[in-house]
């Protein structure tokens, strides 16, 4: 590693004086151009929102704060609401995460603790491979080849009886039709699986060998260690992980599109069709005629932005923490 | 390099050449109406051939062109949905009708072959209300005696996104039902009482075809290209008819086009023994005073040539062409309103 290093300086001092004037031009150029680049994001990000609140400004002064939990949506009308998106949106991420977040958590420890090492690598692979996949593929195929096999088999005996349980039953009523939200989360639980999986993954790595072994040493089974030593240390990176999945799931278009079903009613069943932020937006933007139908729409935008956001945040306030547990720990 | 010396006049001549060709075609542009696309990509094929002069025609949606020939981005846009006259000199356009076509209720009902099945306006609002849930319900099996029906939920499939389509289908059942127009009216997109939705026509097919007991409506030639299930519409005298090019054509002949109301005229629930109730037109909206009278000259000249040598393609495609003294109408129309911003007449 030392020569490497050593060998500019050499270079440099075999030169005469300008050139290292010019290297010093070079670098303090260099940094105002990375500093213009950082910026140009932030710029970007605040360009963004401003132009979301100035053109969803008719529909913010019609229809102020009901828009939150108005369910009304009704182009002819010209009446507008986000509930039902809204509620779509965050019940089919939430149901979605409650699916993969156990998944991933297994195909981490196994990669981690339990796979045979020759086994780690392709698995590894394939899991990252499934993040490769267009989402409309996902959306296809979850319509084509989902949707009919899950309204033959799993929806009908969920009706039978998880539905008939009181209170909570209600989540699994109504016709077996395979598209709607719990076909949407459960695409969505496909899709985000590979992103918490690998993030808990890497995680569960960063765990110094010499607390495992002394786990270990002290005659604890590898549930004991994962449960107790593994997850308590890299708490807040799983968070974030699961956070970062979140993001995605609230973001997802196409795929969730193809199997939510569309429609502007709010239902208490998992199983009925539904409708998200995303959604919305792909299916009504390009023919939406009238200035208040589109600045609607564009709230909605400006709804998801504010949703993701506050759930990027809070991935990075997780993050943050574990960043400074590390600390007191070294 | 002599090769490449020899190569140079060559290449010199045939860039000329090019820039040559170039200056005589005039590339038109247009926007709006997916409806209307596939007949519209054929028509600028045959226009190309003909006087060379293109035609690039981007099927955004109706409300998509509407905005774009306001701000005179394109030359000409399309929409499924008239512009009231109000609208029209507002924004100082002409409109006129392209073309028509059908839309058809389809159908997924196990036992029902394609046609069996018939239905009136008034029991297609109920089933679009939610009011009608299953199949054998008595109100259709009124309708459909000696047909047996299965006592199967009804699946009701629409459009989600805004479509012409849906404008034309809404616009009859307002038409036919004074509880639709109350509760839920007419637009390009609508809110639906009931049932699932899906983006385009074929969003709406898929789902029909999936869903054992769906009902959708679809454009005619969508329906009739995918093979599905269609149903016999009872029509205004109460005679029921099939979805087909002559009925279309058949409400297309008793409709009553005028320019003086930018021909705004929406063909569904027309009088006629054999008229389809659900019937439609596109239209095409251009400003009135055109600020690039080359492009509009060319664009006037398509659509003259598409109405008089259009009509097999558009037959083809089963669309339905206009009949010939409302093409006669049109053109009359645009002597009279389309000026370029000296004022003089375009056509």
């Amino acid at each position: 590693m030392n020569p490497i290093p050593t060998q500019p300086v050499e270079r440099a001092s075999t030169h005469a004086g300008p050139a290292r004037g010019f290297g010093h031009f070079a670098d303090r150029l260099f940094e105002w151009l990375t500093r213009f680049f950082a910026l140009l994001v932030l710029c970007t990000l605040l360009a963004i929102l401003a132009s979301l609140v100035v053109t969803s400004a008719p529909s913010l002064k019609a229809f102020g704060f009901s828009f939150l939990w108005s369910d009304d949506w009704d182009p002819v009308q010209d009446k507008y609401g986000a509930l039902i998106p809204v509620y779509g949106t965050l019940v089919s991420s939430f149901v979605a995460l409650l699916i993969a977040v156990p998944i991933s958590f297994g195909i981490a420890v196994f990669l981690t603790e339990m796979s045979p090492p020759w086994l780690k690598r392709p698995l590894g692979t394939a899991i990252e491979l499934l993040a490769a996949i267009p989402s409309i593929i996902y959306g296809m195929w979850g319509l084509f080849s989902f949707a009919p096999i899950f309204s033959r088999t799993l929806q009908p005996f969920l009706i039978e009886t998880l539905g008939k349980i009181p209170f909570a039953g209600q989540l699994f009523q109504g016709p077996p039709l395979g598209i709607g939200l719990l076909t949407a989360s459960i695409i969505l639980a496909i899709m985000v699986i590979p992103f918490i999986s690998s993030v808990m993954r890497d995680v569960f790595e960063l765990v110094p060998a010499v607390l495992k072994e002394s786990a270990y040493g002290l005659g604890a089974t590898t549930w004991e260690v994962v449960w107790r030593v593994v997850l308590p240390y890299t708490r807040a990176g799983v968070v974030g992980g699961v956070m970062l999945g979140l993001g995605r799931a609230l973001g997802e278009t196409m795929a969730v599109t193809f199997v939510i079903g569309n429609t502007q009613h709010l239902s208490p069943s998992l199983l009925a069709p539904g409708n998200s932020i995303a959604s919305s937006l792909a299916n009504e933007f390009a023919e939406a005629v009238g200035d208040l139908y589109t600045s609607a729409l564009i709230e909605l935008g400006l709804l998801l932005f504010i949703i993701t956001a506050i759930v990027l945040a809070m991935a990075k306030l997780m993050l943050l923490r574990m960043g400074q547990r590390e600390g007191t720990r070294s | 390099m002599t090769i490449r010396f020899l190569l140079r006049p060559w290449m010199v001549a045939s860039a000329l050449l090019m820039s040559a060709w170039e200056a005589q075609a005039t590339d038109i542009t247009g926007a709006g109406s997916t409806f209307v696309y596939p007949v519209c990509a054929k028509w600028a094929e045959g226009f190309r051939v003909a006087t060379r002069n293109g035609l690039n025609y981007q099927s955004i949606g109706s409300g998509g062109g509407i905005k774009q020939v306001k701000a005179k981005v394109v030359d000409f846009g399309a929409t499924d949905k008239p512009l009231t006259q109000e609208e029209l000199d507002r924004s100082s356009l002409v409109q006129w009708p392209l073309v028509m076509g059908g839309v058809v209720p389809v159908i997924h009902v196990e036992g029902v072959a394609p046609g069996q099945m018939k239905l009136d306006g008034p029991v297609l609002a109920d089933i679009y209300l939610g009011k009608i849930k299953r199949w054998n319900d008595p109100a259709i099996q009124a309708l459909n005696k000696g047909l047996s029906l299965p006592a199967q939920d009804i699946v009701v499939v629409s459009r989600t996104d805004g479509s012409g389509t849906t404008f034309i289908f809404t616009n009859y059942l307002s038409k036919v039902s004074a509880e639709w127009k109350n509760k839920v009216g007419s637009d390009t997109a609508v809110r639906w009482p009931t049932g699932i939705n899906g983006k385009g026509n074929e969003g709406v097919a898929s789902y029909v075809r999936q869903q054992a007991g769906g009902i959708g409506y679809v454009e005619y030639a969508y329906a009739l290209q995918n093979k599905m299930s269609h149903v016999q519409m009872k029509n205004h005298e109460g005679q029921f008819v099939e979805p087909e090019i002559e009925t279309f054509g058949a409400a297309a002949k008793n409709a009553h086009w005028k320019p003086e109301n930018g021909f705004h005229e929406i063909l569904t629930d027309e009088p006629g023994k054999n008229s389809w109730p659900i019937t439609g037109a596109t239209f095409v909206l251009m400003q009135k005073v055109q600020e690039n009278p080359e492009h509009a000259k060319t664009a006037l000249q398509f659509f003259d040539w598409s109405y008089k040598n259009g009509q097999k393609v558009a037959l083809a495609l089963d669309y339905v062409p206009l009949p010939e003294d409302v093409v006669k109408l049109i053109e009359a129309q645009w002597k009279i309103e389309l000026k370029d911003s000296a004022g003089k007449t375009l056509y």
